[in-house]
């Protein structure tokens, strides 16, 4: 488990908070073991609930971003490796297609009363997650260089390259736009953002039909070819976390990123605090006269194993609800968009707040989409290079689907 | 020695070798005859912070009960092997219909993902391997002049780029030819084009990878070549001195011919290392310009959030049967060697 030095200060300052360091959880006896990803909010998740530990009640945490790689195999075994595995949109799907996460309904009837309604993620009726912070991509810009350039902040992606090529050709910023277009996971990520904002179906209704070839996967591909047009060269080498320090570094004026990693980027105390100052966080532009935001939303969760016994499932859940406790949220509130209780969006907050009221919509929790997103990672990057047309992109995408998801059981 | 004894001696190294080599190639081989079985699928109400909708779900409760029956998943043969992602039969015979031109039908190929793998691994293989060689020859022959009190230190740095991780090396390379790092700055500088970046195209990013793959594995070949000169012949090389043979003469027709035994070990291995290409695709953020086959394999395994274990096997497979036919002359010419020496 890696803290870095600000986490470590905030749970020192959570521990130091005396209702927490001795904390009654009402748990008499079992073990909790939790598998997490490894950032903030989440760190201060389970230390939160590690001080459940007594003398009767075992706490183990294992935050890892190779988590994605550890559940399905982990939670398979009986008893389960983890009894408490955190998940997202997307991670918890694989969970759910082995039937690896136990229905909360009667464990929220007794000890979540905490719980406010849009936390419980329900499937079939049955509540089998319960979210805690939500996420997207949105808006950031430089205040002072838009204002420079006499440019108002962007609301549709139109826009955004309209004043990316303005500032451009102004020569004032190296790369006045940059996103997360290196292939794999990230392009495939901003692909989907702009096909729902299009308004494109990924899949026909009902199937496990990809149909993203239509007239929205085309007016997407042309917009992230517009946008790259505007960028520094590089610019399929760039993730999340290369772009971290280029926004830093003065070498961006305008990007649609994580909410996650807003409040790095606006924090006085981080690397470069006049650009912090600078950076302004707004609602995710939308594109092509639509009306919904070009960005998906994405929540942040816990799941109880189904392979765990049911004393260890009970502890394990009285634990998550200290570690997602209204106390958390609000002794952290620029943490993350905390979905708790009591919860005031902080400006680090702002961006995905105004996102989820634009309407945007959540990233599918199908359980063919991950085999879709793969595929449009590994084949969108010949066509943003110039190598291909758009509709051979696409076609070459729905082939790759195709024969994963025939290889995976979903098409015949 | 008695084939008893022989065969006594050598059972442990057999026992290991079955258990921990031929065993997982066996089952690998077995797994890619195999795919996921159909999926049971129902349309069920989903609810998440934002809003409902109906949606199908796996049922993972018909889905267990398939998996206890038949553990392995569905049989599909040679399917996985032929299907798109893989040989692509269908395709490649349609390309071929469709291509006015042999160059035509290699381009359209290469828009196929394993022959798109196969082009890189292939290029990467047989430019790195013989230039790693002739690196690694003359850097052997520089370090062997040096004077003996410099010799440990020269011959530790020289090393240096082999003890570097290669996904550390291929990291600490790709920031320095960022465009803000000292190699890509300097290039720019040196060039006067603030636009250029080695990042961006396919031509360059090649050229870093194989740059890289030879900075990476010279040392494996000077090292190997510096414990071949050590045995060199001093009485052969003195005679040639005294028959007036220059430098290069001396090289040329002593030590080259000494070490020739060794270049087939060095490409025998560095044949096999090239050909198993990854590290320096992820660490240079290359996957835009470049694809191996053991990117694949890693590309089904870990990016997919639902790993594609059928597919990864038969690449798998694939790739030891091309490791086979690369080290085919090899192997032929080293047994050839053996022969002579034995008779």
């Amino acid at each position: 488990m890696k803290l870095t030095l600000k986490s470590s200060l905030a749970l020192a300052a959570l521990f130091a908070s005396t209702s927490f360091a001795y904390a009654d959880c009402g748990i008499e006896k079992g073990s909790v073991r939790i598998l997490s990803n490894d950032f903030l909010a989440l760190q201060l998740v389970s230390a939160a609930a590690a001080t459940c530990a007594s003398d009767t009640v075992e706490v183990t945490a294992n935050l890892t971003a190779e988590h994605k790689n550890l559940q399905v195999a982990a939670l398979s075994t009986n008893p389960a490796t983890y009894t408490v595995a955190v998940v997202a949109n997307g991670s918890l799907v694989p969970l759910l297609n082995e039937g690896l996460v136990r229905p909360l309904d009667d464990l929220v009837a007794m000890y979540g009363q905490q719980l406010q309604p849009n936390q419980l993620i329900k499937v079939d009726g049955k509540i089998v997650a319960i979210a805690f912070m939500a996420n997207a991509q949105h808006l950031m810009y430089r205040k002072s260089i838009l204002e420079a350039a006499g440019i108002a902040p962007p609301k549709t992606y139109e826009d955004m390259v309209a004043a990316a090529i303005i500032l451009k050709e102004k020569g004032e910023v190296a790369s006045p736009l940059v996103a997360n277009f290196k292939p794999g996971w990230d392009l495939a990520q901003e692909f989907v953002n702009m096909y729902m904002g299009f308004g494109g179906e990924l899949f026909e209704p009902g199937t496990a039909n990809a149909a993203i070839n239509g007239e929205a996967g085309l007016k997407a591909l042309a917009m992230m070819k517009a946008m790259a047009d505007t960028m520094a060269p590089e610019y399929m080498t760039f993730d999340t976390n290369a772009l971290g320090p280029v926004w830093e570094g003065g070498g961006a004026a305008m990007q649609n990123m994580w909410g996650s990693r807003a409040g790095a980027l606006i924090d006085p105390a981080g690397a470069a605090p006049e650009v912090a100052a600078d950076t302004v966080l707004a609602g995710a532009p939308t594109v092509g006269g639509g009306t919904i935001p070009a960005t998906t939303l994405w929540w942040d969760g816990f799941t109880i194993a189904t392979n765990a016994s049911d004393e260890d499932a009970a502890a394990s859940f009285q634990a998550m609800m200290k570690g997602i406790a209204p106390e958390v949220a609000a002794a952290n509130p620029e943490a993350a968009a905390w979905l708790i209780a009591g919860y005031e969006p902080t400006p680090a907050a702002v961006g995905v707040f105004e996102t989820v009221q634009a309407g945007a919509k959540p990233y599918p929790m199908l359980p063919y989409m991950g085999l879709l997103h793969t595929a449009l990672g590994d084949n969108l990057a010949e066509f943003m290079q110039g190598q291909e047309s758009a509709e051979q992109a696409l076609a070459d995408t729905i082939t790759a689907y195709n024969t994963a998801a025939k290889e995976a059981g979903f098409l015949q | 020695m008695p084939h008893r004894t022989f065969f006594a001696f050598i059972l442990p190294s057999l026992f290991v070798m079955l258990l921990f080599i031929a065993l997982p190639i066996l089952s690998v081989a077995y797994q890619s005859l195999f795919i996921e079985h159909d999926q049971a699928l129902i349309e069920v109400e989903t609810c998440d912070p934002f809003s409902c909708q109906k949606e199908l779900r796996v049922d993972a409760a018909a889905m267990a009960a398939l998996r206890e029956e038949a553990p392995m998943g569905k049989f599909n043969g040679l399917g996985t092997y032929t299907n798109s992602s893989h040989l692509a039969f269908d395709e490649v015979s349609q390309i071929w219909a469709n291509s006015p031109s042999i160059l035509a039908f290699l381009s359209s190929l290469t828009n196929l993902p394993f022959y798109n793998a196969m082009a890189f691994t292939l290029a990467y293989t047989f430019i790195v391997t013989p230039l790693v060689i002739i690196t690694g020859f003359f850097i052997a022959l520089g370090v062997n002049a040096v004077p003996t009190l410099i010799k440990g230190p020269v011959i530790f740095f020289s090393l240096l780029p082999m003890i570097v991780t290669p996904l550390i090396g291929s990291l600490v390379l790709f920031w320095m030819i960022d465009s803000k790092g000292i190699l890509g700055a300097t290039l720019q500088w040196v060039f006067s084009d603030p636009q250029l970046t080695l990042k961006a195209s396919p031509t360059l990013t090649w050229t870093v990878l194989m740059v890289y793959g030879v900075w990476h594995s010279a040392p494996f070949s000077f090292i190997v070549y510096y414990a071949g000169l050590q045995g060199v012949p001093k009485d052969t090389l003195e005679s040639a001195m005294i028959d007036g043979a220059t430098r290069w003469e001396r090289v040329r027709y002593v030590v080259i011919p000494h070490l020739i035994p060794l270049t087939t070990f060095i490409a025998l291995m560095q044949l096999m290392d090239n050909f198993r290409v990854l590290e320096p695709i992820v660490g240079f953020s290359a996957e835009a310009n470049a694809s191996s086959l053991s990117y694949l394999i890693y590309n089904d395994l870990r990016i997919a959030e639902t790993p594609l274990f059928g597919s990864a096997a038969a690449t798998s497979m694939l790739t030891i049967i091309g490791v086979v036919i690369l080290l085919t002359p090899v192997l032929i010419r080293t047994w050839r060697d053996f022969n002579r020496k034995t008779h």
